[in-house]
């Protein structure tokens, strides 16, 4: 029988099956500080032991510095902050699981690090109390985000309840322009099928553009679908994949390496499989992309401008716009190219890895950020991303840009620590998520690609470039 | 778990789509290692007019009179009525853990994102999917609404509506059962699982 590539994953991991709710085993469970210590509480209270040690891997990065931390955790001003790295310091050591901690040059976004590391592989289920979980689809892996209970029930069980999600495919054929990225094809299908879009399905990405897209590339881009609403996003695993996975630290090596290789080229979805749905995308018609709103799926081209809700017909929608427009501080049919910005944010989960410093380093490169551009931050994914950039002289592009280069972490994705926006500040943002308050309390967020961010860190706007 | 069976209550109608879990709690309450006490920071944006921090004393800042939440009228509402995509976002249970300690034990829309949806079940809370048309009536209706998990019904003074709930997740919702004690009952069918998976992936 014809499976999809979501399907052989799910058979791969199916442990009991019961009036449609699955017991599935988790191959990875992913920990870090903010939806764990609930988790280990739990457990502690029960009297309960870890299924498997060595399944787990966590690290601090949502609360972490990204200034100056060379005396460790005590470097964290924030006292609640401090207690929360803390505290998973302190349930990795008690329940033995292994903890990268703050100031190990492998820290960095849990989302960073797991395929950096190859502790995330292809084939893999896994799991992590975040919902940017979906990115190590990109590897051909079974990977969503979950809630704390489930924390506490993949350390306790080493496995998961998951309702089969239904299958859709997106493919993309055609070559992307040199300015479009994956960030744009993200946000460009967001805006096509909205954040509710694909509530229910594991989305399988395909197609010509895919499968000349950068493993990195199709990080962003399976990070982004829970941005639609998708359980999962995935791609096939192919020679990219497996050359990407090869050599790292958790990697299989010898005969287990050839063993796992001969397994992993079989996922992929069958010939004839079948999708629940289909939707067909073609790359030549996509322009790097802005947020105009207050959710990812209020989108426009780069040269577009903000709807007018006047226009809209749905009036759930209408009044979607026009909340969005009021909390912005835009006026309906504004030119995205006339909207100045004060600060730029370069890094997240989705843009934070190296490709994309180096294409954001190369749009900056002999140039200044403008004058009213009250800081732009470059916040790389990972201490390894940090140093491999430096190697290549990308943070001095950035800093002679007038840039600022930090240290590893989430930042201002969601300014869970000392990175935020002030009330008013409009932002120009690689991050994920334009949501009210997202990067500090009435402040106004637009999601971009590290391409659009650099160069509209240096138009003072957002600007389009020619690459 | 908490258990759900039945409940009467009116709603408090929240007119809005694509509720994300920034607004239901924002991040700095994220910080807590605790699971309790998230209620007084609920839509902590649009509840309040000033800006909130942990540690604040809540009942001392000023309250949006604005905001839905605050009007006195819902005051005793364990129905929350919303539109599409309630929940989306990040995957933060804080969002279930604050709307289950400010009183909300239920909540109607047209569609919930996966995660919350998912999250509400372990902690008591049970989330009703409706069509945009019932949804619709019920955002004009202002009487008790009594939720039946049993027969999987929404009733008000006028009609009767049928909703669809995973049966699974129905069974453990009213009897309130724990899902890691139940899982560990499958303990040896697990144990068989992994040795084998293991044998076929022996990299992992």
């Amino acid at each position: 029988m014809s499976e999809t590539l979501y399907d052989k994953l799910m058979s791969a991991h199916m442990v009991h099956d019961q009036d449609g709710a699955s017991l599935i085993y988790i191959d990875r469970q992913l920990i870090h500080e903010v939806t764990s210590p609930q988790a280990f509480e739990g457990l502690a209270l029960a009297g309960r032991k870890i299924w498997r040690n060595e399944s787990n891997l966590a690290v601090p990065d949502h609360n972490v510095p990204t200034t100056e931390r060379s005396s460790g955790v005590s470097s964290i001003t924030d006292p609640i902050s401090r207690l929360q790295v803390e505290t998973l310091d302190k349930n990795c050591e008690t329940f033995e699981i292994n903890e990268i901690q703050m100031n190990d040059i492998r820290q960095g976004i849990v989302h960073v690090i797991g395929p950096e590391q190859g502790a995330t592989l292809p084939g893999m289920s896994i799991v992590c109390g975040d919902s940017h979980t979906t990115t190590h689809g990109a590897l051909g892996a079974l990977a969503f985000g979950i809630g704390t209970s489930e924390v506490e029930h993949v350390l306790a069980t080493g496995c998961l309840w998951h309702n089969k999600a239904k299958n859709m495919k997106i493919e993309i054929n055609g070559s992307l322009a040199n300015n479009v990225s994956p960030k744009d094809v993200a946000l460009y299908i967001i805006g096509k099928i909205g954040t509710a879009g694909g509530t229910g399905f594991a989305i399988e990405f395909c197609g010509s553009t895919i499968q000349n897209m950068s493993i990195e590339g199709r990080m962003t881009l399976c990070n982004m679908s829970i941005e639609a609403g998708a359980k999962v996003g995935i791609v096939a695993v192919d020679d990219k994949t497996i050359s990407y996975v090869k050599g790292r630290p958790f990697s299989p090596k010898a005969e287990d390496w050839d063993l796992a290789v001969e397994y992993w080229k079989t996922l992929h979805s069958d010939p004839d499989s079948n999708f629940d749905e289909s939707i067909l995308i073609d790359a030549n018609l996509i322009n790097p992309q802005v947020t105009w709103g207050t959710s990812p799926e209020m989108v426009v081209d780069i040269n577009g401008s903000t709807p007018d809700p006047q226009l809209e017909k749905d009036e759930v929608k209408a009044e979607s716009i026009r909340n969005a427009l009021k909390y912005i501080h835009l006026e309906p049919n504004t030119s995205m190219s006339s909207v100045a910005i004060d600060k730029v944010f370069i890094g997240s989960c989705t843009n934070s890895r190296i490709e994309d410093l180096r294409i954001a380093a190369s749009v900056a490169k002999g140039k200044k950020i403008a004058n009213n551009i009250k800081l732009a931050l470059v916040v790389p994914g990972s201490g390894l991303v940090k140093k491999q950039a430096e190697d290549e002289g990308l943070d001095k592009i950035f800093k002679d840009a007038g840039f600022e280069w930090r240290e590893p972490g989430c930042s201002m994705c969601l300014a869970m620590n000392a990175d935020k926006l002030e009330v008013g500040e409009r932002c120009a943002s690689t991050s994920n998520r334009n949501f009210e308050g997202r990067q500090g309390q009435g402040s106004f967020t637009h999601l971009v690609s590290p391409a659009i961010a650099a160069a509209s860190a240096i138009a003072g706007h957002f600007s389009g470039v020619e690459l | 778990m908490k258990k759900f069976t039945s409940l009467i209550s009116i709603a408090t109608p929240l007119d809005r789509a694509n509720i994300d879990t920034d607004a239901i709690i924002p991040k700095q309450f994220l910080k807590s290692i605790k699971k309790s006490g998230f209620g007084p920071n609920l839509f902590d944006e649009w509840r309040y007019l000033d800006h909130g921090e942990p540690g604040m004393d809540n009942s001392k800042r000023p309250i949006n009179p604005d905001f839905i939440l605050n009007n006195p009228k819902y005051s005793e509402a364990q129905i929350l009525l919303t539109r599409r995509n309630f929940g989306c976002g990040s995957s933060r249970e804080h969002a279930p853990w604050a709307l289950e300690d400010f009183g909300f034990r239920a909540i109607i829309a047209p569609s919930f994102a996966d995660i919350f949806y998912n999250n509400c079940f372990k902690n008591g809370i049970l989330p009703v999917v409706l069509s945009n048309e019932i949804v619709d009536e019920l955002f004009e209706y202002t009487g008790k609404i009594v939720i039946n998990l049993d027969d999987q019904s929404v009733t008000t003074d006028e009609h009767s509506f049928r909703f669809d709930v995973d049966p699974e997740r129905k069974r453990r919702l009213i009897n309130g059962l724990d899902d890691i004690g139940l899982t560990l009952q499958y303990e040896d069918q697990i144990r068989l699982f992994e040795t084998e998976h293991f044998k076929k992936h022996p990299w992992l």
